[in-house]
């Protein structure tokens, strides 16, 4: 008798670890993509900031420190690693691109430059998907972090070596509203 | 909140089926009838049963094309709508579901609508009036609407509906058309049923315009007020939607091919001035409640 409830709670308690163990191999998966979504669309901004930079730089030769500025930003961007470090450095390359925009505004002719518009909207679309996979994200990788803190499920956390995500840092200005435009 | 969202989906869904079932019960009576009239027998009886569930088989699947082609959207080519094109991917990745299909109606007023039975195969749709219009956000805010709309499955209740009304609006003209046509012949037996045949019509005429109109108000008014909380929620900003209503608002012509059968599938009432049995909420009303919300 003893021996056959042995027996079940072993059975019992192999079946919850497994479940446990499977819906962390799901929820890390998660995590990974999306991170790989913000992934692509950054990649997708690097490639961009290149041809906008020449395109402005046709019009507005004197703002060189600008042009610098987001160049800097962008190799640094681009060889960051880790979510909370990239995003910190594309966080502020943002903020590099708005002045960028800002100092646009002064010359009507690139206003009026078909490529450089067809650029702006391009830009403003990667800015929006990577502030809307961003969202997504934290929020997958919320659940993820809650899911390791919480009890027994954080005993087979440990057994698996789990540690925290990092989140994707919101920037200041944007803290509960994500429209971005330039 | 994602409780009552699943609740919701399934609610629609439900709904979707009960409204199918309930309605071909009733064309199925009124084909009995007509079965009977003319002696077509068992065979037609049959027949007519057989037409009806081909007829709710083609009406789940196809309903997003009857609904898209009946007011003349085109897909929206990726080169020439860059933005919406954009935007409606922006949003997707919002909401969460696979980017739909994106269609554009050549027609001045500003407005849109989402349709299709389940967000893997959804299109979205907006005048070319609302692109003239609006900035980047505003389109932004009413993209989000629709993507609410598909999130939740009211598209496959709202477009079925549709496209059930715009039968039983076609079926009235014909047997009302059919009374004039049978008017001019002698034969008794003929003007006997025929005389039924305009009674069924008659009927249809006057009672099925206001059940329907009725049950699409009562579904049709909560959920534009959801939408718009929800398609706020999903990209965190009420303001473009709300400034988006406001310019909608502010249009006074009524649409070119606006229909009883499609009034309900768009953001904002196709029809202007229309206060009984409106489709929608007051557009002030939706507005002022989307700027009362704060993320």
């Amino acid at each position: 008798m003893v021996g056959w409830i042995i027996l079940i709670v072993v059975i019992v308690v192999a079946l919850w670890f497994v479940g446990t163990y499977n819906m962390f191999v799901t929820l890390r998966n998660r995590v990974k993509n999306a991170w790989a979504q913000i992934d692509v669309q950054l990649k997708r901004r690097y490639d961009l900031i290149p041809n906008l930079v020449e395109t402005v730089k046709g019009y507005a030769k004197h703002e060189r420190e600008v042009f610098e500025k987001v160049t800097e930003l962008r190799t640094k961007a681009m060889s960051a690693s880790g979510p909370k470090e990239v995003g910190e450095a594309n966080n502020m390359l943002t903020g590099a691109l708005k002045t960028l925009f800002a100092v646009a505004e002064a010359y009507p002719e690139l206003k009026a430059n078909e490529n450089f518009l067809k650029l702006q909207e391009e830009l403003t679309n990667t800015e929006n998907k990577i502030a809307f996979s961003r969202q997504f994200y934290n929020d997958i990788v919320m659940r993820y972090n809650m899911a390791q803190e919480k009890i027994p499920a954080a005993l087979v956390a440990r057994v698996m070596g789990l540690t925290p995500s990092e989140y994707y840092p919101v920037p200041e200005e944007e803290r509960g509203n994500v429209k971005v435009s330039f | 909140m994602k409780k009552t969202l699943y609740e919701l989906i399934s609610e629609n869904k439900r709904k979707t089926f009960l409204f199918l079932i309930i309605f071909s019960i009733i064309l199925f009576l009124i084909g009995f009838v007509i079965a009977y009239l003319f002696e077509w027998g068992m065979t037609g009886i049959i027949l007519i049963a057989v037409i009806l569930i081909i007829y709710n088989i083609i009406t789940y699947y196809n309903s997003d094309k009857i609904a898209l082609m009946s007011v003349g959207a085109r897909l929206a080519k990726e080169e020439e709508f860059q933005v919406l094109h954009n935007v409606v991917e922006e949003v997707s990745i919002a909401a969460g579901i696979p980017k739909p299909k994106v269609y554009v109606m050549y027609e001045n007023q500003p407005n849109a609508f989402a349709t299709g039975r389940n967000p893997q195969n959804a299109s979205i749709c907006v005048t070319t009036g609302l692109l003239q219009m609006m900035n980047r956000s505003e389109l932004q805010g009413v993209v989000a609407h629709e993507m609410s709309h598909i999130k939740n499955y009211d598209i496959l209740l709202m477009t079925v509906i549709g496209i059930v009304v715009g039968l039983i609006v076609l079926l009235r003209d014909i047997l009302l058309r059919g009374m004039w046509f049978g008017a001019g012949r002698r034969d008794r037996d003929r003007s006997n049923s025929s005389a039924i045949l305009m009674i069924i019509g008659l009927i249809l005429a006057i009672i099925s315009p206001i059940l329907v109109a009725l049950i699409r108000a009562a579904i049709s008014r909560q959920r534009e007020y959801l939408a718009d909380a929800d398609g706020a929620y999903v990209v965190r900003n009420p303001y473009g939607l709300a400034s988006a209503l406001e310019k909608i608002g502010g249009y006074s012509k009524p649409m070119k091919v606006a229909s009883d059968a499609t009034a309900h599938l768009f953001i904002s009432s196709p029809f202007i001035g229309q206060k009984y049995f409106s489709t929608h909420p007051p557009i002030e009303d939706r507005i002022k409640r989307l700027k009362s919300l704060a993320f």
